[in-house]
């Protein structure tokens, strides 16, 4: 009967779709907006990447509602999860040695690479939330292989996402006060293109999204993997 | 022959949305629901990025100053995607905490004996 009523449900869908999507050719055009962020970003931030300074320049107030959320989720997961009564006397087999050295030989190269993409996020493809990815994916590699010998240091978690937040928002604000005076104006110097000190406020931003990202994402990783 | 070469990645990703939207309303099972809403996600980001592309384009990226600004795909939908999917990382995460709960509180994952359906 589920199954009927979603096949239904879906041929209504797709006939609609079909005949919306007739009018859009494939492949051909740009938007007037695309074609302005590529002919016009160069000078305007001065980064090579355009999708870096779509994201952190031109609509970088997207960018910040958009950090809100995943912090507001991170705090939902918390606020789920708090009240469950942690089970510690869990079978376990303990991981090799192998195994555990392995991890922990990883672990500082895997943070090495996610500081990387993330530093050069407005020269190469990559930024402050795929960095943050990577730095996630180290802890989650040592709760795996290290079998819970190190657990995250709270209290750098939360300083270095609260550092993050409030660097992201107090860039902003010192852009209201200069120049043209809007939110998040790129008001540093745009240094020469296509090096690693260019670009203005773009490299500040994304170091700090990239901290805020990490940090929330291990937090999640953290949380997962210490209630269940 | 033509149409599927100009639609592939339409009909691709509105493959993955219809799997999605599908699982989730035929399963009852609280992990595959969020599993047709992972692939739900993933096929409405390969339909944004499909909407932005040029025949023959490159990646919106000057890492040369000589690159050709007339070929490359629109940065837009890109930018859009890209906070996107940590969204749907987020709402994953979110919704696999959930599921925790619900199993910590009636004991079994199945939607159908939580909420007493007859169907």
């Amino acid at each position: 009967m589920r199954k009927i009523i979603g096949i239904i449900l879906l041929i209504v869908i797709a006939w609609g779709i079909i005949i919306s999507l007739q009018g859009i050719p494939f492949g051909v055009l740009r938007t007037e907006v695309a074609d302005h962020y590529i002919n016009k970003g160069i000078e305007e931030t001065g980064a090579a990447n355009i999708v870096t300074s779509v994201v952190v320049n031109y609509r970088s107030l997207d960018t910040l509602g958009e950090v809100t959320i995943l912090f507001l989720a991170a705090i939902g997961l918390g606020a789920v999860l708090a009240t469950i009564i942690r089970k510690e006397d869990r079978e376990t087999v303990k991981a090799s040695l192998i195994l555990s050295t392995g991890c922990k030989f990883l672990f500082p190269f895997i943070l090495l690479f996610g500081a990387y993409i993330f530093i050069h996020g407005h020269l190469t493809p990559g930024g402050g939330f795929q960095g943050g990815a990577i730095i996630a994916s180290a802890f989650l590699l040592i709760y795996l292989g290290c079998h819970r010998e190190k657990r995250i240091n709270e209290t750098g978690i939360i300083i270095s996402e609260s550092l993050g937040g409030l660097i992201f928002v107090v860039i902003g604000l010192i852009g209201l006060l200069t120049g043209t005076h809007y939110f998040l104006n790129n008001f540093m110097p745009k240094g020469e293109f296509n090096t690693l000190l260019s670009a203005g406020i773009i490299p500040i931003i994304y170091i700090a999204i990239g901290f805020k990202v990490g940090a929330e994402l291990s937090k999640i990783i953290e949380l997962l993997m210490e209630e269940s | 022959m033509d149409f599927l070469h100009n639609y592939i990645y339409y009909i691709g990703s509105f493959g993955l949305i219809f799997i999605g939207i599908f699982i989730m309303i035929s399963k009852r099972n609280y992990i595959k629901v969020i599993i047709g809403l992972s692939i739900l996600d993933t096929g409405v980001n390969l339909f944004l990025i499909s909407v932005g592309y040029i025949n023959n384009g490159t990646a919106p990226i000057f890492s040369k100053l000589t690159i050709e600004a007339e070929n490359m795909v629109d940065p837009v939908p890109q930018a859009l995607v890209l906070t996107a999917i940590v969204i749907g990382v987020a709402v994953l995460g979110l919704a696999l905490s959930l599921g925790i709960r619900l199993y910590k509180h009636y004991g079994t994952l199945n939607l159908q004996k939580i909420k007493e359906q007859k169907w």
